[in-house]
């Protein structure tokens, strides 16, 4: 008997478990759906998406920037003694290029924006819920989703596909300077294979597609686990961890999911 | 004060932005700015095109004159169709101008290679260069040699 009540309270563990999860799922897209709309610009809330782009956007600027130079030398080096093998240093610009158009700046930005911007904004909302300031403005009748949480989603969503074209360009003027200036690629090969096989609509705009994408799912974590976090510190560390660990692997599972539906023949 | 620098700021990334968007459109994907009155459209029809993509080179002498834009089947006839747009400045390939595709190095991408004929008549906007040359595709030609050396 008392076997059988283990193994009973073990499957109900089991689904409550799950059903909290489920719970959780839904209570995040109800979430998302009720702060999205915006009223453009003029309503309340512009001066605040201003903001909200300035501290989520222009400050992640300088982290993404060197991040992309730096990964854009690895870049060119390691692509180098791989192509050298074969002779076809030649094709070093696309390599660099595709690889950071397509896969390496949307998803290095948006691990980068999860540690820098998404952290940070789930402990401001939490620690906002901790002070009960939110409480106070549903006291005052001021929707604090549309007020706190609706100019950051747009900010995070704005900002993120910004910061992945810079990445990506970085990275590939810090692939050139390895690749042209410290071993010797030809200029006009590196720039001029890259044009022949990069392609704008194809590549460049699918990146940003992804960026976009990126930039949404990654506010919205980091946002709805800051407004769902227990009102306490040990609450809001809790919720910035998760929000930087479900942030990143829900940004390396999409990628592979839009690599396989944008360009991927699968 | 402060909120003008804040605003200044968004303002100066959102300009970064865009230029990183033409950068990339311009710099990198070498998507250019000449309108369709710069180019003209030729065809040519090949047995075999051997990998030829589109968005390949079309070049002559090892000079880049023009780009592949369109690569389809003809139905009726079984042979590919290529589409290039050569640029206006090269306005005077001669009508008996041959295209090979051929392969940038070893292992390198393919493109088409032309060279001028000796006739008096170019070739207009929609016209077909007859003389076409198809890809060297290995396996057929080791095929060739086989079987030419089974003849002997």
């Amino acid at each position: 008997m008392g076997l059988i009540d283990k193994l009973l309270s073990q499957i109900q563990f089991v689904g409550q478990a799950g059903l909290e999860r489920i719970q959780g799922l839904g209570r995040a897209g109800v979430f998302l759906y009720s702060s999205i709309p915006w009223g453009g610009p003029g309503s309340a809330g512009f001066a605040d998406l201003v903001k909200q782009i300035y501290s989520i956007g222009v400050r992640s600027l300088s982290i993404v920037i060197v991040a992309g130079f730096f990964v854009g030398m690895v870049l060119g080096l390691q692509g180098y003694t791989i192509l050298s093998d074969f002779g076809s240093e030649a094709a070093l610009g696309t390599m660099v290029s595709l690889t950071l158009i397509r896969e390496l700046g949307p998803v290095m930005t948006a691990l980068l924006f999860a540690g820098r911007a998404g952290s940070a904004l789930t402990a401001e909302i939490g620690l906002m819920k901790a002070t009960e300031q939110i409480s106070a403005m549903e006291m005052m009748g001021v929707d604090p989703l549309k007020r706190i949480i609706t100019p950051r989603l747009w900010g995070g969503f704005i900002a993120m596909p910004i910061l992945a074209l810079l990445f990506s360009l970085v990275g590939i003027w810090g692939g050139a300077y390895v690749g042209i200036n410290m071993l010797g690629v030809d200029e006009g090969a590196y720039w001029g294979n890259m044009q022949a096989s990069v392609s704008f609509y194809d590549d460049v705009l699918k990146g940003v597609v992804k960026s976009l994408v990126f930039g949404l799912v990654v506010t919205w974590i980091a946002v709805y686990q800051g407004f769902d976090s227990m009102p306490t510190s040990e609450g809001i560390s809790k919720a910035t961890t998760q929000t930087v660990v479900l942030a990143s692997l829900a940004v390396l599972g999409l990628d592979f999911v839009l690599t396989a539906i944008m360009l991927g023949g699968v | 004060m402060r909120t003008r620098l804040m605003e200044l700021a968004v303002g100066a990334f959102m300009v970064m932005g865009a230029i990183a968007l033409v950068l990339m459109a311009l710099r990198v994907s070498g998507l250019s700015t000449a309108d369709a009155g710069d180019k003209y459209t030729i065809k040519a029809y090949f047995e075999n095109l051997g990998g030829l993509t589109e968005r390949a080179k079309v070049s002559m002498s090892g000079v880049t004159i023009g780009r592949v834009t369109n690569v389809y089947l003809d139905t009726e006839d079984y042979v590919a169709v290529v589409e290039m747009e050569i640029n206006k400045s090269m306005s005077t390939l001669t009508t008996d101008t041959s295209a090979a595709i051929l392969t940038a190095g070893l292992l390198g991408e393919k493109y088409i290679g032309l060279t001028v004929g000796a006739d008096d008549e170019y070739i207009e906007e929609g016209g077909v260069i007859e003389d076409t040359q198809s890809a060297l595709v290995l396996e057929e030609l080791i095929g060739q040699f086989l079987f030419n050396k089974a003849e002997e």
